[in-house]
């Protein structure tokens, strides 16, 4: 008989005034007796909704019924059967809206926790050296370049690698890991938990190679000219977006891709790092995303006295996920919703002093079903601050698109495919990822490289 | 891993290497760049391809020690190896065309300047090469420079070498002379480029310039390099490094360009074992 009770096994967290003096991880994993207690909440349901809602399909009943009988590394390999980074996905994925949004158990409570329990099973089998690289089909003799080191590569490079091919990833940075290394903080997903899937890819015997922009210092064509039989480009949507607003070229306005791969790929936040960032007083963040909470709570980190989230809707369209505004508020985060700036302000200097916003209301529902803002005559504001970040979005980087004759993309520069999802317009070119949906998530990207990696299969063994 | 298989130095602050990277040597075109960090350590920073030789893989850069990075750079010896470096990128400066050109170089940004001079004058375009530097011992590439060009202005602030002068006087006095130029290439200090644009723009002469913002990645993803250039943004490393210098808004390169002064002059003292309290 299942554990009835209406709320999720509480995780221990670190005090918000704790934590926003370091960048350890805001929530701790579960220890074993938690997280069998949080899998008894589970009713194993027949129709198993929360699978559907789980765009890898990862066997979430089996899993939790395997923490429950204490079989930790059994609920493990599950996961990895169709997810290949667990440690991950547990941490960043937008459960809310995916597997515990389905969960039966949230019609009279909290669903079942079921991120925290794949990110325990993750962290277990870490902890106890479990070795999954998994069984390796015989040597195919050919090779695939995948480009990009995110989710949807390191995904597409492991399961080609365990199909038998040779895989050769590119990565245009010094490190591999993509947005997971240089714009998701350490404080949401440790660097050493990307490092250790890195790792497991080599030992698939993947080669990594750093360091190398694909459609500068070597073209698709090229590659195929080498001898690869097939390309992935998982190239992500890496160009940032920017309001295009009066001032925003001013000194102490940044990108959140920029403040975040200063502070993250090259660890501004050390007192010893060579790479400068502004250590801001009173910070703007613009924007409602995940990266917008990673830049705000990062600029807290940073030591900023007052940081600020300025949304143009309102807090019910945060695209954010909860649990991220939940931690940012905790942090004192202050949110200006139904806000929108118009110009930025700059001393004589350049530095920026003040950010000029209009309040919005919310009108009539735009094509994508949201009440879309407008804004309210007469209602500016200044707000003083010395630094502004600009966390609207993301697209994709053209220059993969410029260099490669015949690779379709849409007006918004994102790769267009077959229905598959993953076919392109060049024959033996594959995308997934945020190239061809645009800014998404980690775990779309990890679908979308893990059917590529099987659609390669197919066009290579001739089916 | 790079490996620097030749180190000299030009004079008492500028370092030439070549080191081995192949695939920025076989795809280098003059005016491109790439980013490289010296040591595990080091900051990201660019650096534009000095030359290159496709058959042996590798590239020549030439540096002056004024920061942090570029002494840990410095420090490098031959046989020694540069952790990261990345390229080539941005766009090749447009060479093709042109029958007569003035090219200008600004200190260090001759070591830029120079293999755009050598193109030109390889594919039949007349060049005139004005160089200046801060006195005499700074001058570099001259023997070279004089190669290739029909008329060679070198000026010093100081008069040092004998010739007192900025190279906007210097410009300024072969177009008084007669001299036509189709296009005029202006590589230094932004404030140099500044003032050879508003120059040429007197006399309505195409130019171009390449700028130098602060940058991380190279490939359009951070933002950090935005320029304004007539009245739109551009991301110099992905647009650029070259832009048509009578649209840049310099001013705004060079405040933004001073955006970390505090903290790198902070990181140099303490290299050079200066205490500072910056």
């Amino acid at each position: 008989m299942a554990d009835m009770r209406r709320t999720k096994t509480p995780a221990a967290e670190q005090a918000p005034d704790v934590r926003i003096k370091n960048w350890d991880e805001v929530a701790f994993t579960y220890t074993e007796d938690e997280a069998v207690a949080e899998a008894n909440r589970c009713l194993n349901c027949k129709n198993r909704p929360c699978v559907s809602g789980c765009p890898v399909a990862v066997r979430i009943p089996e899993f939790i019924a395997a923490i429950a009988a204490r079989d930790f590394e059994g609920a493990y390999k599950i996961i990895r059967g169709t997810n290949a980074l667990p440690a991950v996905c547990g941490r960043v994925c937008p459960q809310e809206t995916q597997c515990e949004g389905k969960c039966v158990r949230s019609r009279n409570g909290e669903p079942v926790a079921i991120g925290r329990l794949e990110r325990f099973a993750a962290d277990w089998a870490a902890a106890h050296g479990i070795d999954d690289t998994g069984e390796k089909a015989k040597p195919k003799g050919k090779r695939v370049a995948v480009v990009g080191s995110g989710p949807a590569g390191l995904t597409c490079a492991a399961e080609l690698a365990k199909r038998g091919y040779e895989v050769t990833v590119f990565e245009a940075l010094h490190v591999p890991g993509g947005v997971l290394i240089y714009g998701i903080p350490e404080f949401r997903l440790p660097k050493a938990i990307v490092r250790r899937e890195i790792d497991n890819l080599k030992k698939l015997g993947v080669i990594i190679e750093t360091n190398v922009v694909v459609g500068r210092s070597i073209t698709v064509d090229e590659l195929f000219e080498q001898g690869y039989s097939a390309v992935f480009i998982g190239s992500g949507a890496g160009l940032p977006s920017f309001l295009r607003i009066p001032g925003e070229n001013s000194c102490g306005v940044y990108s959140a891709n920029e403040y975040l791969t200063r502070c993250n790929l090259m660890e501004a936040y050390r007192e010893d790092s060579a790479t400068p960032i502004r250590r801001s007083k009173r910070v703007a963040v613009v924007g409602g995303g995940n990266v917008a909470m990673d830049a705000a709570r990062s600029a807290k980190r940073l030591g900023a006295e007052e940081v600020r989230v300025i949304y143009r809707r309102s807090e019910a369209e945060l695209p954010a996920r909860a649990e991220e505004v939940h931690h940012a508020r905790e942090e004192g985060i202050i949110f200006n919703m139904l806000t929108n700036p118009v110009r930025i302000n700059a001393d004589e200097k350049g530095n920026v002093k003040s950010i000029t916003c209009v309040r919005m209301e919310l009108g009539d529902p735009d094509e994508s079903g949201r009440r879309s803002p407008v804004p309210v005559e007469g209602s500016e504001f200044d707000i003083e601050v010395d630094t502004v970040i600009i966390a609207i979005g993301t697209t994709p980087n053209p220059l993969i698109r410029m260099t490669t004759p015949g690779l379709e993309t849409d007006r918004r520069g994102c790769i267009i495919t077959k229905e598959d999802g993953v076919t392109t317009t060049r024959p033996f070119v594959y995308a997934g990822g945020d190239a061809v949906t645009g800014a998404a998530t980690v775990i779309l990207a990890m679908g979308a490289g893990r059917d590529a990696a099987a659609a390669i299969d197919r066009a290579l063994s001739g089916e | 891993m790079y490996k620097i298989i030749e180190k000299r130095a030009l004079n008492r602050d500028t370092i030439f290497i070549r080191a081995h990277a192949p695939y920025v040597a076989a795809k280098a075109l003059p005016g491109q760049f790439i980013i490289l960090r010296p040591t595990e350590d080091s900051e990201r920073i660019p650096l534009t391809i000095a030359g290159y030789d496709r058959k042996a893989g590798t590239i020549d850069l030439i540096f002056q020690t004024v920061g942090a990075t570029t002494m840990k750079l410095g420090a490098l010896g031959e046989g020694d190896y540069i952790k990261d470096l990345v390229g080539p990128l941005g766009k090749p400066t447009e060479l093709d065309g042109y029958k007569s050109a003035a090219v200008v170089g600004g200190g260090l940004g001759c070591a830029i300047a120079y293999p755009q001079a050598k193109y030109l004058s390889e594919h039949g375009c007349r060049v005139d090469i004005i160089a200046g530097f801060r006195n005499k011992d700074l001058i570099i590439l001259e023997e070279e420079m004089r190669a290739c060009a029909d008329r060679l202005v070198l000026l010093t602030d100081d008069g040092s070498n004998g010739n007192k002068g900025l190279v906007t006087d210097g410009l300024r006095a072969l177009i008084e002379d007669g001299a036509k130029y189709d296009v005029v290439i202006a590589i230094g200090p932004p404030i140099m480029m500044k003032f050879v644009c508003l120059l040429t723009k007197e006399y309505g002469i195409k130019t171009i310039v390449s700028l130098n913002p602060i940058m991380i990645d190279g490939t359009g993803m951070c933002g950090g390099c935005r320029v304004t250039v007539g009245g739109e943004m551009k991301f110099a490393c992905v647009d650029g490094p070259d832009f048509d210098g009578h649209l840049v808004d310099f001013d705004e390169l060079i405040r933004r360009n001073a955006m970390y002064r505090e903290k790198e002059i902070h990181d140099c003292n303490l290299l050079k074992g200066i205490a500072s309290d910056g």
